[in-house]
């Protein structure tokens, strides 16, 4: 069952197609040179048995499977960029004169870090450019993630067997960040200096352990000389290390689980529909590591990103107005930001508690945290779904799950908003106290009406899909008949179409489970049993079911007799749906 | 039909149609579409090739250093370089994909999956040969190894841990005193000059530090450098203001702590430790720029809005025979973000 079925035709294909695929220069046939060269791998290393089933694996084609893509080589980027960094880079708290190239600073008593920084964007040729394409490339690497995650949330990706690939992936993008701000706090300039600060801030909030933890990070009391050197051990071993690991078995995890794929004609739960690795997937790919590449090098080159010399040297008795984090710290700062102080800072028994601090920056990101990783497994649970997936879900088709991520990020984006409270206030002339009494109660109420919102059109979507099947898609062609009445021409839908539609899943609430004692009497039911029926009804009743083989047919009869009446139209598809509903050959 | 029952067998209102015929394009089925496209990703290749070399003339002919070249207020330098670069990639990556497109095969394959899960008799023989192995080793019938062995292992946490202690000082009262003391003179930040009480006007705002920061010892040697300056900068910074003294409405025991109208208070933020810096005179409100806490500064420093949970602490002030501001003592409440042991 494991070898790869490659439809009959593959081999003709090949030799149909353009002569520069032909035989000469890269055979990889015995005796010629990568036939040589496999050889000899494969008498050390015994590849060809793997490789056999791999080299010509398949990888369905969809714009939407690329983002994880520019995740992974965007990555890449960061170690080439990463690395040529350390190069010059001095992770130092030591004083030393900036003697250097940039004017406004020379002979200014500044940190080791914050001199090197400035050497590698005015003495190293390429240096800023490289520092400009390292950050750029990290924005599009937690971006990347970003929408990759909410792609395989919406489609339903994440289901059975793909749960840890899941958790995986949500601790690709935890350690992301922290490498992002360990990155972010290394040139030791005002800004990063003063997200250190706050940094140490949280950490102090932490109940019972927080200022030793506070003094055993920075070595002391804020800022020491520490800090810097170990946030750069994390950052260039620690965490990059971590993310090689995960990347890899994320990648491992792919290629075992096979991708998923969207349902259509051929496609099933059961195979997988795409292009071989080799050569069209391999060379789709590399070519897009090119094209990430090449993007971060334009973005570098012509946008600046962190002037740290406009910034100046970190020194804790200043600021600087608007100082806001990297955009993707927005949200849990937006939260530091609306959460109300006084009433949630105790004093008692001769102890502090700061609740004010703690639970939107420790607590919140963490609960968030959790709530993203567990959300395969509490799907599951609802649903006690335990089959395989791998035949992806369009949004409107599970419109519970589709309306659950809408209200987290519909609590993201308000919190994020929050963290830029001040900026709105003098966009758009507001008062920063209204906006943050507004973001108080919104960042409650918005999630909720976003749920309900999402739902109601997930439904109504579901709804119009089986009006298109049962009726036909709206051409925007009017028709006027005999009796002078309008009305707008329906086709019945291309049969490939039509088919998509009605391959999915019943989205149906589980029923009631009630388990039988030993004398076969039903038992109460449990309650969690209960808490499942109950979520359960709300998150997939409502739904609309597809219609039935019958229903179909009795609505392309009825259009069939309509049709009888009036003039024929052309261009109607030859693989459509026929009048009893029955397929067209092909 | 129950939701299990679908489950298992789901209706199929239309049938499979089956995979698509496969469409052949311009590029397999026309000679001079085949050969343009081929001139095409040649021609990519070529392109990037001269990009770098660009790179490699930008690199060597644009200066930087001390009078770089400048090109729209960039430096040439980078934005050559950028340019170039991306070129390069870019060309190469469209290149790769046109190839991919327009001249590799085309056809879509299929294959088929199998189940993640193992074969029934692989668990088996996994589960047994895992049994067997326990068996052999022993482990349950010897629960005083087992447990020992348990207890050594996982004693092993404890040096990981304690072998961290000497990453940094224990806090000890640190965080309880800066360094004010009695009679240590309010100097400018950045400037270090003292500070007379009529140097300030009514709704002044000055940025200060204990002037012990800019004080030399008798070989001219900074008192205080590198670490140890940042480190009390980072507690010590104040703001001094001045207001109508008939605005201030000063807590109780804290009558004597103002001279004239003139204020003294911790420039630290109490949320998360930001420096404050903005000042509205009108209102005597000190807004912190990072999560806008608000502190009314004629009522004690109180926090008026935003997400600080505790007053400024003031620095009760008084005058030196020279006429100069000056402390009465330390701080009289840590000052900065809230702590734990805070009290
Ligand atoms: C995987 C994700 C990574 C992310 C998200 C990331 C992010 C960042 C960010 C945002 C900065 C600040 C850049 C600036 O100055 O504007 C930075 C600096 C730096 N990164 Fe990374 N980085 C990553 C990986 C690496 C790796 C693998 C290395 C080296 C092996 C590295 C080495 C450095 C160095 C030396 C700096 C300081 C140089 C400077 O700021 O000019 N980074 N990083
Ligand atoms: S640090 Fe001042 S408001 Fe947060």
């Amino acid at each position: 069952m494991s070898t790869t079925e490659s439809n009959g035709t593959g081999g003709s294909v090949a030799s149909q197609v353009a002569s520069t695929n032909g035989t000469k220069a890269s055979s990889a046939k015995k005796g010629s040179p990568v036939g040589k060269a496999a050889t000899w791998a494969d008498e050390r290393l015994g590849l060809a048995t793997a490789a056999k089933k791999n080299l010509r694996k398949v990888f369905p084609d969809h714009w939407s499977f690329m983002l994880g893509e520019i995740a992974l080589w965007s990555f890449v980027v960061l170690l080439v960029t990463g690395v040529f960094l350390t190069l010059w880079y001095r992770p130092s708290m030591a004083e030393v004169t900036y003697t250097g190239a940039y004017d406004q600073m020379r002979g200014l008593h500044v940190s080791e870090a914050f001199a090197s920084t400035l050497d590698l964007s005015f003495d190293v040729r390429g240096g800023l450019l490289m520092r400009q394409m390292h950050h750029w490339a990290a924005m599009l690497f937690i971006a990347a993630m970003m929408v990759h995650l909410l792609r395989v949330y919406f489609t339903g990706a994440f289901r059975k067997p793909r749960e840890l690939n899941w958790v995986i992936g949500c601790l690709l993008l935890l350690l992301g960040t922290l490498e992002g701000f360990t990155g972010y706090s290394l040139p030791d300039d005002m800004l990063s200096g003063t997200g250190i600060r706050a940094a140490d801030g949280f950490v102090k909030s932490i109940p019972v352990v927080g200022t030793y933890v506070s003094f055993f990070l920075f070595g002391g009391e804020f800022p020491g000389d520490s800090i810097i050197p170990r946030l750069y051990t994390i950052h260039v071993l620690l965490i990059p290390g971590l993310l090689l690991g995960l990347i890899a078995a994320h990648m491992l995890l792919l290629v075992y689980h096979k991708h998923t794929q969207w349902p259509g004609p051929g496609r099933t739960e059961e195979n997988v529909v795409g292009y071989p690795m080799l050569p069209v997937y391999a060379a789709k790919a590399g070519g897009f590591f090119f094209i990430v590449f090449g993007v971060t090098a334009l973005l570098g080159g012509l946008f600046t990103l962190n002037p740290v010399w406009a910034y100046g040297p970190y020194d804790p008795s200043k600021v600087t107005a608007g100082s806001q984090p990297d955009w993707y710290m927005g949200w849990p700062d937006g939260a530091l930001r609306i959460f109300p102080g006084p009433p949630l800072e105790y004093s008692f028994f001769g102890v502090t508690l700061s609740l004010n601090v703690f639970l939107p920056i420790i607590v919140l990101p963490g609960l968030m945290f959790t709530i993203l990783l567990l959300l395969p497994f509490i799907e599951s649970w609802i649903t006690k779904d335990k089959r395989d997936h791998h035949l992806l879900e369009r949004p409107r088709d599970a419109p519970g799950r589709t309306a659950t991520m809408v209200a987290l990020m519909t609590f993201y984006g308000l919190m994020w908003m929050a963290g830029g409270n001040d900026i709105l206030a003098i966009v758009f002339d507001l008062s920063i106290n209204q906006i943050t009494y507004f973001l108080r109660v919104a960042v409650i109420l918005g999630p909720i009406l976003a749920f309900i919102i999402t739902r109601r059109w997930c439904i109504s979507l579901q709804r119009k899909d089986n009006e298109d099947l049962l009726h036909g898609y709206e051409t925007g062609i009017i028709m006027r008949s005999a009796q002078g009445g309008f009305s707008e021409r329906h086709e019945p839908l291309p049969l490939d179409k039509a088919y998509a539609l009605t391959q999915r899943d019943p989205d149906q609430p589980v029923a009631l489970e009630r388990a039988t004692d030993e004398n076969g009497v039903p038992s109460p039911t449990t309650r969690s049993g209960r808490i499942r029926h109950r979520l359960s009804s709300y998150l997939h009743g409502g739904g609309i079911a597809t219609p039935t083989r019958e229903e179909l047919e009795e609505a392309h009869a009825h259009a069939a007799h309509e049709h009888e009446l009036e003039p024929a139209h052309d261009g109607a598809s030859d693989r459509s749906l026929t009048a009893r509903g029955e397929n067209t050959p092909h | 039909m129950t939701l299990e029952q679908e489950r298992k067998q789901p209706r199929l209102p239309i049938e499979d149609p089956g995979l698509g015929e496969h469409t052949w394009r311009p590029t397999d089925v026309d000679e001079a579409k085949e050969r343009r496209a081929e001139r095409q990703v040649a021609g990519l290749f070529v392109f990037s090739m001269v990009c770098t070399v660009l790179f490699v003339v930008g690199y060597f002919l644009i200066d930087i250093g001390d009078n770089w070249t400048t090109f729209g207020g960039l430096g040439a330098s980078t934005l050559v370089l950028g340019l170039s670069l991306a070129g390069a990639l870019l060309s190469i990556g469209v290149g790769i994909i046109h190839w991919a497109r327009k001249l590799m095969a085309d056809k879509e394959i299929v294959e088929m999956r199998h189940p993640a899960a193992s074969s029934e008799e692989d668990r088996e023989a996994t589960l047994k040969a895992l049994d067997e192995g326990l068996q052999e080793s022993g482990i349950a019938r010897r629960p005083l190894i087992r447990n020992t062995m348990i207890g050594a292992v996982g004693l092993l946490g404890i040096p990981a841990v304690v072998g961290l202690r000497d990453l940094g000082p224990l806090p000890g009262d640190k965080l309880f005193s800066t360094i004010w003391e009695e009679g240590m003179l309010l100097a400018r930040d950045v400037v270090g000059t003292p500070i007379r009480p009529s140097d300030m006007e009514i709704g002044d705002l000055i940025n200060g530090q204990p002037i012990a920061l800019f004080e030399t010892d008798e070989e001219g040697e900074p008192l205080y450098e590198g670490e140890d300056l940042l480190v009390n900068k980072a507690k010590a910074s104040i703001v001094i203001v001045r207001m109508d003294p008939s605005d201030n409405t000063p807590a109780e025991g804290r009558e004597n702590w103002a001279i004239d109208g003139i204020l003294c208070y911790s420039k630290i933020c109490t949320h998360v430790g930001c420096p404050i810096n903005l000042y509205a005179r009108k209102t005597h409100h000190l807004l912190c720029p990072c999560h806008q806490s608000t502190f009314d500064l004629s009522d004690g420093a109180r926090v008026v809005f935003g997400p600080a949970a505790r007053p400024l602490p003031q620095l009760p002030l008084a005058v030196n025979e020279d006429g100069y501001l000056m402390a009465q003592s330390d701080f009289t409440e840590p000052v900065g973000p809230s702590f734990w042991e805070r009290g």
